[in-house]
């Protein structure tokens, strides 16, 4: 046996996870829940920034990464937002209040509320479960007001049924001083009179004075049009952020799987402004 | 310098293993592999390549990370896997996988740091062989290796029935110490001829002078969209077997095994090569072998230098020149895009 005590550290490598129990489940839409995550012995199992990830497990199962939708402002619990949508998500919708899952992390970069987009006037872009990860700086922003200018939040979905955190958005964002929301879904429906229409037709629509900083999120071609429209509107790409969604299996940029370019999407992102996308091969 | 009889090769090989672990190449169904020491082991320190590199000694094929427990109320409990906590000796490995460990630090003791991997290299001792006839595959030279005398923690030579021994570092000078009576002093002229008839062996080489200045940091927009690779990779049957030879390879894949009695986590090395690395519920961002096949080499030849300060993720060992079933391989990619440049 060797003398060091080097081994001792493992139970630090990131690697290894956490047990979290399941504290509170909310059903969002028909395919999304929101879940709720502490340490055991209660209290949050990590401190995390808007835009961080981290990867939840069920044993055996399988294992992925998540965005927080919660925020760090949060001092209870980290939330996630998940849809239903392969092997590991229909587990995790099947699980119960009080049922334990592993999670590691936080993992990756974080949107750049303490610097770049401090004072600057914002405007969320959402698509769907794209909402997830920027709902964790939405709040993050509506509880250090005084520190941000004026809040847009354009946020679309299929249809009325699709729209994630509708309760919190007509009930606390939509009266926050100075945060205007706009809704709309892609098709009408009875019961709903707000706007109709996609996001993207909606944000020219919308006609934002590009004195703003734009954070978007939603499916690929959601945010390929969105960016289109807001370059129409003057934006320029250094104004704009968004998140990334690869696969990933490490999280510290090793395993390979997240490489874009000489980038890890995992640890160097998933937040980018485009004018840094630009200077990454097309491969996302 | 040191020295001992070719002949009593096994009665160091037996002092190393009396101590600590010792890996060294060993041939077992005719093909020679790093595998541990034992007395009946068909040790082969001739072979100048194994047919995998010496990486999984501590890079494992298949390693356990923690032991995952649930129990009748459903509450999970993590054990992780010890780590590595008792020395070792990797004896016989070449230069160009000793670079590749270097290459392998880049990745895994970069924070943070991959504790499993920190613990097998913090432990290990490395002897490394030069390369008494390297071969045409070799083109080691091209990735600053000196195959005549590699960088490791001792470094033997293998001149006629001598073995020359010299200790480079604490860990190597240790292991010496070990091992004084079986070493006797010897000077340095046998090995001084031996490195300078390796290093002309090495110049007249066919690839000890291929150009990489199409290649490095910064380079990533100019290559990316060449017309070449959809040349290059037609032949590639996306086997892998490139990434599983190669000791600079890192990728690798986490999964759960259930045992019945719980959940095993454990990481496997896994590769770029294959059409699943990459997918997932909503997509896959490379979805053509071209692709994957632009994703192995632009990581080993532009991505890696532009993260590590130039460092190329290759050795030049020439493993992937002798095993691909379509006989692809980083030299033919190299100068196509030389060659192509010039057009």
């Amino acid at each position: 046996m060797c003398d060091c005590n080097c081994h001792e550290k493992y139970y630090e490598d990131t690697l290894i996870p956490k047990v979290g129990v399941i504290t509170a489940i909310t059903q969002e839409t028909p395919d999304v829940k929101t879940f709720c995550v502490n340490a055991p012995e209660g209290g949050k199992l990590f401190e995390h920034m808007p835009g961080q990830c981290a990867m939840l497990c069920a044993p055996g199962i399988s294992e992925a990464m998540f965005s927080i939708t919660s925020s760090p402002t949060n001092k209870e619990y980290q939330e996630f937002s998940i849809k239903k949508c392969g092997q590991l998500t229909d587990y995790l919708h099947s699980l119960k209040v009080g049922d334990q899952i592993t999670v590691r992390g936080p993992y990756g970069n974080n949107f750049p509320v303490d610097t770049e987009l401090k004072g600057k006037n914002l405007l969320f872009i959402a698509g769907g479960i794209g909402l997830a990860p920027l709902r964790s700086v939405i709040n993050y922003v509506i509880d250090n007001r005084s520190d941000y200018g004026t809040v847009d939040i354009l946020y679309g979905s299929r249809s009325a049924d699709d729209l994630v955190k509708l309760k919190e958005i007509e009930e606390v964002w939509k009266n926050v001083e100075g945060v205007n929301v706009h809704l709309t879904i892609d098709r009408e429906q009875e019961g709903w009179d707000g706007h109709v229409g996609f996001v993207p037709a909606y944000l020219k629509e919308l006609n934002f004075s590009t004195d703003k900083t734009a954070l978007l999120c939603g499916p690929p071609i959601m945010i390929k049009f969105c960016l289109e429209a807001l370059l129409e509107l003057g934006f320029s790409k250094e104004q704009v952020y968004t998140t990334f969604e690869l696969r990933m299996k490490c999280g510290v940029g090793k395993c390979g799987r997240c490489n874009i370019g000489s980038k890890y999407v995992c640890k160097d992102g998933p937040v980018f402004r485009f004018d840094e996308i630009d200077e990454l091969p097309s491969e996302y | 310098m040191k020295k001992i009889a070719k002949s009593d090769l096994s009665k160091l090989f037996a002092a190393i293993a009396e101590g600590s672990e010792l890996y060294l190449p060993v041939k077992v169904a005719g093909q020679t592999n790093f595998a541990p020491y034992t007395a009946d082991a068909e040790v082969d320190v001739d072979t100048l390549k194994t047919v995998k590199s010496a990486k999984d000694i501590f890079f494992p094929q298949s390693e356990n990370l923690y032991t995952c427990k649930t129990d009748e109320e459903k509450n999970i409990s993590i054990t992780p896997e010890a780590l590595q906590n008792e020395n070792f000796v990797v004896y016989g490995m070449r230069g160009c996988d000793a670079k590749g460990m270097e290459v392998l630090d880049k990745v895994f003791l970069s924070e943070p740091v991959d504790s499993f991997y920190a613990a097998r290299r913090a432990h290990g001792t490395v002897v490394a062989a030069a390369c008494g006839e390297p071969e045409e595959t070799c083109f080691c030279k091209v990735f600053g290796v000196d195959c005549a005398e590699p960088v490791a923690d001792v470094v033997t030579w293998t001149v006629g029935d001598t073995v020359y021994w010299n200790a480079y570092t604490e860990k190597g000078e240790a292991l010496t110490a070990k091992l004084a009576d079986l070493l006797s002093d010897a000077d340095e002229k046998a090995v001084e001829d031996e490195k300078a008839k390796i290093r002309a062996i090495v110049e007249k080489l066919p690839y000890s002078d291929l150009s990489l200045d199409k290649f490095g940091a910064g380079k990533t927009m100019e290559l990316f969209d060449s017309p070449i690779w959809e040349e290059l990779y037609k032949p590639c049957l996306a086997c892998g077997t490139c990434t599983f030879v190669c000791p600079t390879c890192q990728c690798y894949d986490i999964k759960d095994y259930n045992t019945g009695k719980g959940v095993q986590r454990f990481r496997c090395w896994d590769s770029c090569m294959y059409s699943d690395f990459t997918m997932m519920a909503h997509g896959n961002n490379r979805t053509s072998q071209m692709q994957r096949f632009r994703q192995r080499f632009m990581h080993k030849l532009v991505y890696f230098p532009d993260n590590n300060d130039g460092m190329y993720s290759c050795v030049g060992c020439g493993r992937c020149l002798e095993r691909c079933p379509a006989s692809l391989n980083i030299v033919k990619v190299v100068k196509a895009f030389q060659e192509g440049a010039g057009k």
